[in-house]
């Protein structure tokens, strides 16, 4: 097969933005949905968790609403599995790969990349919440408070897990960032307040109150739980999180 | 004068204290192509990537199109196919491809891209089970998806089997013809006599020849191989460099191709692949016959 003449002649330039955003977000959520263990960490373990708590009481919880204690916690858990260990894990790989490397040779600018990065987690992120709400509510839910309020939390604890996970994964070599990210998942899970109640520990939690996780699914069971208004001090971790994680990451990231 | 597509003025690298580019220079015309040969370590990879933004300069000047390689300008005007991955193990090949044609404003054609590069029947593979051969054709593929002004290509052809290889040198000649740089490394020697404009030779990080393949293999004598340890004695000027490799000095005329042909009938020897300095010879004479580190 011959080439006809001028059919390579240079005619460079970049796509418009919109279009490499969208292109990169549909790549990027492709390769989420494709990773047998993306799908397992952000979907069936938060579901299977907050089913299996919920239903069988070996673990104690304050007053007798067991879903309604639940279903923030893995909230909580689902935004920090995708947003911080599937993100940490994807971007180690990648660099391990020299994908970013090589994107950084195209016309995608780096911006456009890390905001289809957080499109698409925050679309995973929207079909998680989808269904841990309609488990929630087949377990008998009854959600209070503001959804603004949830929104509000959900979107701060993507920024402060995504720092994290974009520092991790900038950083680490891929197969170190993988066992890291999946050891602080437990830890984070753990001591997230997701699986009982921080008050558990006594002494530890103020202090363990300040990790993302717990901020994050305190902040939720305040507002979906109680109806309150969202508290101040979880807002603040969050906030602490995020902004010192996103900009650790912006000076600390290495594309290859 | 039209500014060159690629400059390299006095280019050093370092790691650890060790330059491995000591002072390598080239100028690429536009439309032409430039292969970079070199032993494994000679540099040639540090080389590209300098010029194509990756890596940092310890000294000397690059301008690439006019421009400093790390400008952003570039990227749309400048393919980069690297020495080995870069691409998502979890797409398909044509996921990848088009993801890539997908930040240009006029592409290539993904779906030809893949037909000409005998890509189709694993379009929907996905990138990590594409054989070797194939990641590396798709590499190429996206390197010239953007319709870019200037291509780097390291070891385009490595891993490809002769069709392959065959379909590379086409594409190169092909972006050649339409008025794309390109700048290639390889190990093939006759790869670099069939596609460059201009051959530079790296060892050691230093730029040991540089000039067109007929200036490079310029030069005296025939050479021929045969079986090793024949009798030479009637036939002036020749020598046996290595056993079974022969060279038979003097201008190379039709006369001395006559007489080496004669000799050889009349001693029943057979002297094959006669022929005059090739550019592996130059090669070899310039980075030594022994394997290095
Ligand atoms: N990041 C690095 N850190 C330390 N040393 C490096 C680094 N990159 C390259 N080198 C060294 O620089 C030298 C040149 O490497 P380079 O990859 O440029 O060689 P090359 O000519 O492309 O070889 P090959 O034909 O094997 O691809 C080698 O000795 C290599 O070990
Ligand atoms: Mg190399």
């Amino acid at each position: 097969m011959t080439w006809s003449p001028g059919a390579l002649a240079p005619a460079p330039g970049a796509a418009p933005t919109g279009q490499m955003l969208k292109a990169q977000t549909r790549a990027e959520l492709t390769l989420m949905l494709r990773n047998g263990e993306q799908v397992l960490l952000t979907l069936v373990i938060p579901l299977g968790l907050l089913v299996v708590l919920t239903l069988i009481p070996f673990v104690h919880v304050p007053g007798d609403d067991r879903v309604g204690f639940f279903v923030p916690g893995v909230i909580a858990l689902a935004v920090m599995s995708s947003a911080f260990t599937g993100q940490a894990i994807g971007v180690g790989f990648e660099r391990q790969y020299g994908v970013l490397k090589r994107l950084g040779a195209t016309p995608l600018p780096r911006s456009v990349l890390l905001l289809a990065k957080t499109l698409a987690v925050l679309a995973v992120e929207l079909v998680q919440l989808a269904l841990i709400c309609v488990v929630g509510l087949l377990l008998g839910w009854d959600p209070h408070g503001s959804p603004l309020a949830v929104i509000a939390l959900v979107v701060l604890g993507t920024a402060a897990f995504s720092g994290l996970g974009l520092l991790l994964g900038g950083t680490l070599r891929g197969l170190t960032t993988l066992a890291a990210a999946n050891l602080l998942w437990f830890v984070l899970l753990v001591l997230g307040g997701v699986l009982f109640p921080l008050s558990q520990l006594g002494a530890a939690e103020p202090v363990l109150r300040l990790l993302p996780t717990a901020a994050l699914s305190d902040g939720l069971r305040e507002v979906l739980q109680a109806g309150h208004a969202v508290p101040v001090r979880d807002v603040l971790a969050l906030a602490a999180w995020a902004v010192g994680g996103l900009a650790l990451a912006s000076r600390l990231f290495r594309w290859e | 004068m039209t500014t060159p597509a690629l400059e390299v003025d006095g280019l050093v690298k370092r790691y650890g204290g060790r330059a491995v580019v000591d002072g390598v220079s080239l100028s690429v015309p536009t439309a032409s192509v430039l292969a970079l040969l070199g032993p494994n370590g000679a540099g040639k990879t540090t080389t590209v990537e300098v010029c194509e933004g990756f890596r940092q300069p310890d000294g000397g000047a690059v301008r690439v199109l006019g421009l400093a390689p790390k400008d952003p300008a570039l990227r749309p005007r400048v393919g980069v196919m690297p020495q080995s991955g870069g691409a998502y193990p979890g797409l398909t090949a044509a996921e990848m491809l088009r993801l890539v044609a997908s930040y240009a404003r006029n592409p290539l054609d993904p779906a030809d891209l893949l037909d000409r590069l005998a890509l189709t029947d694993v379009a929907r593979t996905s990138y990590r089970r594409l054989s070797g051969g194939q990641q590396q054709r798709l590499s190429l593929a996206m390197a010239v998806v953007g319709r870019p002004e200037l291509v780097f290509l390291d070891e385009p052809t490595a891993g490809l089997d002769p069709q392959a290889r065959r379909a590379t040198w086409e594409l190169v000649e092909a972006l050649r013809a339409d008025g794309v740089t390109v700048v290639l490394t390889t190990h093939l020697l006759d790869e670099a006599e069939r596609l460059a404009d201009q051959v530079v030779v790296v060892d050691a990080g230093h730029v040991v020849a540089a000039g067109t393949v007929a200036e490079l293999t310029r030069g005296d004598g025939l050479r021929f191989t045969a079986a090793p340890g024949l009798d030479l004695s009637d036939l002036p000027g020749a020598a046996e460099e290595v056993p079974g490799r022969y060279v038979v000095a003097g201008a190379v005329t039709p006369q001395l191709y006559a007489d080496v042909t004669a000799w050889a009938a009349r001693r029943g020897v057979l002297a094959e692949d006669l022929r005059s300095r090739s550019l592996e010879d130059v090669f070899l004479e310039l980075t030594g016959r022994e394997l290095r580190a």
